[in-house]
């Protein structure tokens, strides 16, 4: 469903995320985060990596070359949230059937509706980011840890697609609480996602790219005018060239980092690269 | 009527058209998925009161504040506590954050449990608490009787805090003087700051101010001291621009992370220290005020620097180049704050006294000894005022006795605890050891050289284990008396890791007991209560809660409210009247240290030519090796190069590989002088050639499904070598071959 803005309004928010590679240390507690807040179902083998829910995955990325020149560099990946050429042209959103999966114009959040999904798994075919996972069984939980389950979000039953919804349920709780307190606005503080608040090193920062107040949108420097792309010359998008135009941007001051982050010719300069024109 | 080829024909293809257009289809399948989706099993989970609790987590020696959401009586979620003196962020390392999959979990021991049939099989036969009681002070009484109360040994993982210091006064009260402490790098720090300052303390690293950090191997982004408070540190010198040097043979994630990887050869570590004293010194970048001042044995130190660590001589053999170990040693001798840390990965081992002392002796030589973003000795808590222990006649000779581990003895005077020894004992003479008690430790599991571990304990007639979780060592008690898990119980948890500033955190019940379990407090005091006279009269406490009121005194009221206490911001200890050494001065040499530094590196055990290769254990956050096991949660972010399906993996430089003809992924035999396995190879081009890297915290043969037999345990294939010096366990690794399985 599209949602027309008025014009009058200052433009709504848009949450995204700066992920600084520099000081990710590649712990993993934002993965650990995630499940905890997001209920995300365990299995007593989580090795098939094909069929490990991970909200949040932490990729181990590495330059190529032979010790002691070797350099790692740590990647952690939530959902994108790409709003395409067009606001809300995501991948998953344009071959959704069954409208589970929606963008929301106010937030920039693409969300996932378990119980619209019937499973066809489209999404998971158009995401280029491999953010998007099947239940393939029911979640079991060993007698007593569903004890340990959080009602703000529902657990997913079988035959569903389920991923990083940037903790949306901490947006409605929130939303609402402002509300009450007759404020307009979330605060910055008040709307963090799980990852970003547990990664020790402060690697992830998180808030609204449109509000010049936010610390992400200062890191971020998305411009405008140009699909969103930044302007901070330590900062990329995964695969910028698709032409995604995602909300989550990662800094390196390392080149082969910033390079790993999308598909260059041997003799490319990553820097100079721009998202493809759009079509009429 | 007759069906004609013509009538059937449009039937069937009526029929099928007509199905297709109707919804009916559809809807079915529809109601089907929705039917299905519906099953009851998939949880609800029900709405309530939405509460949060501070407490402290005891996961780990970090003793980082936790904050917990609690819907109704249900915890569901931890964060970490923002704001608190030592974790500005609020960030969390991942066995923190699920820290409800340890209190909800499976692997939990539901009550008292008495051994019925053979050690180690798991056939176990559920008693009420007062028959528990019974059980051990009855068997306790008798060893007393027999006028052998030393033969009562008791391990725990620290020895600060009300509960560890109940099992010492419990012991001391019964008549033993053999209390043990898990190892860690603490032992280390402990005889460096005892040797050189004469202080007995811990070692408070202000890597927060620090504008350069030297780490000798030390897991600063892989959960050394407290991980989030280490990682805050580290993030924040990389945004003042400040640089992280890493001493280590392998391409770890501080490696990684570093502005400088220095792959030195293990065991040349303490060889490199001191050849970048060399360059200090010869340059004449020194702290002249400090050296002079407040110093002692600076001559000798320099001579035995000059004759012995000249940069070119060590880089022949350490893996460094010589104008390197020159560049980073002016570096680090021209910062404004720089640090040196010792400790190899996590610091769940002393390691060398030697390599120790070289890099204090860094320290020393750049003046930050108790200065701002330097090194502070912080004396021992002392917060315990409790009354004297009775002591009987019994326990005045048990108590004469020696040491089973000789430590505190002239021997061994700086060491507190030395464990190996003390299985080796039990291994040497059996009867030695009559009763163990293991509380908060999983030494089956955790210690180098687990099978002589395992193997002593057969040895031992009666283990009692205090263990909340159906661990390695729990499997081989006649007797288990569960702790509450810490979401359960109150302890106060003196802070000694990664902190210049004293604090105690307090952890707290955040959820009612769930299970038939009891604090390991109120079990050492009704088991003192139950032997009757001194020993009882030492527990005037009627429980663990009161003890603990007590100890805490006027704090107990803020401590309680606001989850932890913090000493006032202080500056250090001052440099005239900060040392406790006999000329009140830093020692820079002396006979002593001279003597550990003639000693020599302990040298990993194995025959070189039947093991040509170096099996080095490294660490990883998102693994644990301590007391507690891994979690599910944790499970999820550990790669399928390191473990897949039941498999574990060792790491190999390709170079290495290609010499063996072995491939990625491919299942090797690994055998070391003291054990085997079988693992896979991973080909890593941050491994050294020659080594051989492996995981700690896999291997489990306990703690349930989701960790029993999963990979290797390393400290089955590695076994302690003792440091001369010290008598700590120094093992840095161990020799090894690989062979296609």
């Amino acid at each position: 469903m599209k949602q027309t803005q008025t014009h009058n309004q200052k433009p709504p928010q848009r949450y995204g995320m700066a992920i600084d590679l520099d000081k990710c240390t590649g712990c993993g507690a934002c993965m650990v985060a995630c499940s905890a807040e997001n209920n995300v179902p365990f299995k007593e083998d989580e090795t098939n990596k094909l069929l490990s829910i991970t909200w949040m995955k932490v990729f181990r990325i590495t330059n190529g070359r032979e010790f002691p020149h070797a350099e790692v560099c740590y990647l952690p990946r939530p959902c994108q949230h790409c709003a395409g050429q067009h606001e809300g042209h995501s991948p998953c959103v344009s071959v959704c059937p069954a409208t589970a999966t929606d963008y929301s114009a106010q937030t920039g959040i693409v969300s996932q509706i378990y119980t619209r999904c019937f499973g066809c798994r489209y999404c998971m075919g158009a995401c280029p980011y491999h953010a998007r996972y099947f239940n393939w069984w029911d979640p079991v939980w060993p007698v007593g840890m569903e004890k340990s389950l959080s009602p703000n979000v529902s657990p997913r039953m079988r035959g569903v697609v389920e991923k990083c919804s940037f903790c949306f349920h901490r947006y409605q709780l929130a939303r609402d609480k402002a509300y009450a307190e007759d404020k307009r606005e979330v605060g910055e503080a008040e709307y963090q996602t799980a990852c970003a608040q547990a990664c020790p090193a402060g690697a992830i920062v998180f808030g609204d790219l449109n509000n010049p107040e936010h610390a992400v949108s200062r890191i971020a420097q998305p411009d405008r005018h140009d699909h969103y792309k930044s302007q901070n010359p330590r900062a990329f998008r995964l695969l910028e060239r698709l032409g995604t135009n995602t909300k989550v941007y990662y800094l390196s001051d390392r080149e082969w980092v910033r390079k790993a982050g999308d598909n260059y010719l041997a003799d490319e300069n990553p820097s100079a690269s721009t998202p493809p024109k759009e079509h009429a | 009527m007759k069906l004609s080829r013509r009538c059937f024909l449009s039937l069937s293809i009526g029929g099928t058209v007509g199905t297709a257009l109707t919804p009916l289809p559809w809807k079915l399948t529809d109601d089907m998925s929705i039917w299905s989706q519906n099953w009851p099993w998939t949880p609800v989970p029900p709405d309530g009161a939405y509460t949060y609790i501070n407490s402290t987590c005891t996961l780990c020696p970090g003793h980082c504040g936790i904050r917990v959401r609690k819907v109704d009586d249900r915890a569901v979620k931890i964060e970490g506590q923002e704001g608190t003196p030592l974790n500005q962020g609020g960030g969390l390392c991942p066995l923190g954050l699920s820290g409800l999959q340890l209190l909800y979990g499976p692997r939990r021991i539901q009550g008292p449990l008495k051994r019925d049939g053979e050690r180690g099989k798991g056939q176990w036969k559920p008693i009420s608490w007062q028959q528990a009681i019974d059980e051990v002070s009855r068997k306790l009484a008798d060893i007393r009787s027999q006028g052998k109360p030393q033969s009562l040994a008791c391990l725990t993982d620290s020895d600060t805090g009300t509960v560890p210091q109940l099992f010492k006064r419990f012991l001391n009260a019964y008549g033993s003087p053999n209390f043990f402490r898990m190892p860690s790098v603490e032992d280390a720090y402990e005889s460096v700051l005892s040797l050189t300052q004469g202080v007995d303390g811990f070692a408070g690293l202000d890597l927060y101010n620090a504008d350069f950090i030297l780490s000798f191997g030390s897991a600063l982004l892989d959960g050394y001291g407290a991980p989030p408070r280490v990682m805050q540190a580290i993030s924040r010198l990389k945004e003042q621009n400040g640089t992280l040097v890493q001493v280590e043979h392998r391409l770890s994630n501080t490696a990684a992370k570093a502005n400088v990887w220095l792959a030195a050869k293990p065991g040349t570590e303490a060889d490199l220290a001191l050849s970048m004293a060399y360059v200090i010194i010869a340059q004449q970048k020194y702290d002249t005020d400090f050296i002079g001042t407040h110093t002692e044995g600076f001559e000798a130190f320099v001579r035995m620097v000059q004759e012995r660590f000249d940069p070119q001589k060590v880089a022949a053999y350490c893996g460094v180049e010589a104008d390197v170990i020159v560049r980073t040693a002016l570096a680090f001798a021209t910062a404004q704050k720089p640090l040196a840390v010792y400790g190899k990965g996590k610091g769940q081992t002393a390691g060398s006294l030697r390599e120790a002392l070289a890099v204090h002796a860094l320290n020393a030589l750049v003046g930050n000894i108790n200065r701002v973003g330097g090194v502070q000795a912080i004396p021992a808590y002392d917060y315990l005022q409790w009354p004297a222990v009775m002591t009987d006649e019994t326990a005045a000779a048990g108590l004469q006795t020696q040491r089973l581990d000789r430590a505190r003895s002239p021997e061994f005077p700086h060491a507190q605890a030395i464990v190996h020894r003390l299985f080796e004992t039990v291994n040497a003479s059996p009867g030695e050891v009559q009763a163990l008690f293991v509380a908060e430790a999983n030494p089956c599991y955790s210690l180098p050289g687990s099978a002589n571990v395992q193997e002593a304990f057969d040895k031992i007639p009666y283990v009692v284990s205090f263990s909340s979780y159906m661990d390695e060592t729990a499997m081989q008690a006649d007797l288990i008396l569960p702790n509450h898990v810490y979401l359960e119980r109150y302890e106060d948890v003196p802070v000694r890791s990664g902190t210049t500033r004293p604090m105690i955190g307090l952890c707290q019940p955040v959820v009612a007991p769930q299970l038939n379990t009891r604090h390991v407090g109120d079990s050492v005091i009704l088991i003192a209560k139950a032997l009757k006279g001194a020993v009882a009269e030492s527990f005037p406490w009627a429980d663990y809660e009161s003890c603990l009121q007590e100890a805490l005194g006027d704090q107990w009221d803020a401590i309680s409210d606001q989850g932890f206490w913090a000493a006032a911001e202080s500056a250090p200890a001052s440099l005239d009247n900060g040392f406790g050494t006999p000329s009140g001065k830093f020692t820079l040499m002396d006979e002593t240290i001279g003597a550990v530094y003639q000693v020599g590196e302990p040298s990993a055990a194995g025959d070189a030519s039947e093991y040509p290769l170096l099996l080095m254990p490294y660490d990883s956050i998102r693994l644990t090796s301590r007391y507690v096991g891994g979690t599910p949660f944790m499970l999820k972010t550990v790669a399928d190069t390191v473990l897949k399906g039941q498999d574990g993996f060792v790491d190999l430089n390709p170079e290495t590989a290609a010499h063996i003809g072995l491939g990625e992924g491919q299942a090797v035999r690994l055998s070391t002088p003291v054990g085997e396995a079988r693992v896979r190879v991973h080909l890593d081009d941050g491994v050294m050639p020659g080594i051989v890297s492996i995981p700690r915290g896999l291997g489990h043969t306990a703690q349930g499904p989701f960790l029993a037999g999963k990979g290797v345990n390393v400290n089955r294939l590695i076994a302690p070598v003792e440091d001369p010096a010290s008598g700590l366990d120094a093992a840095l690794g161990i020799r090894a071959k690989l062979t296609k399985a």
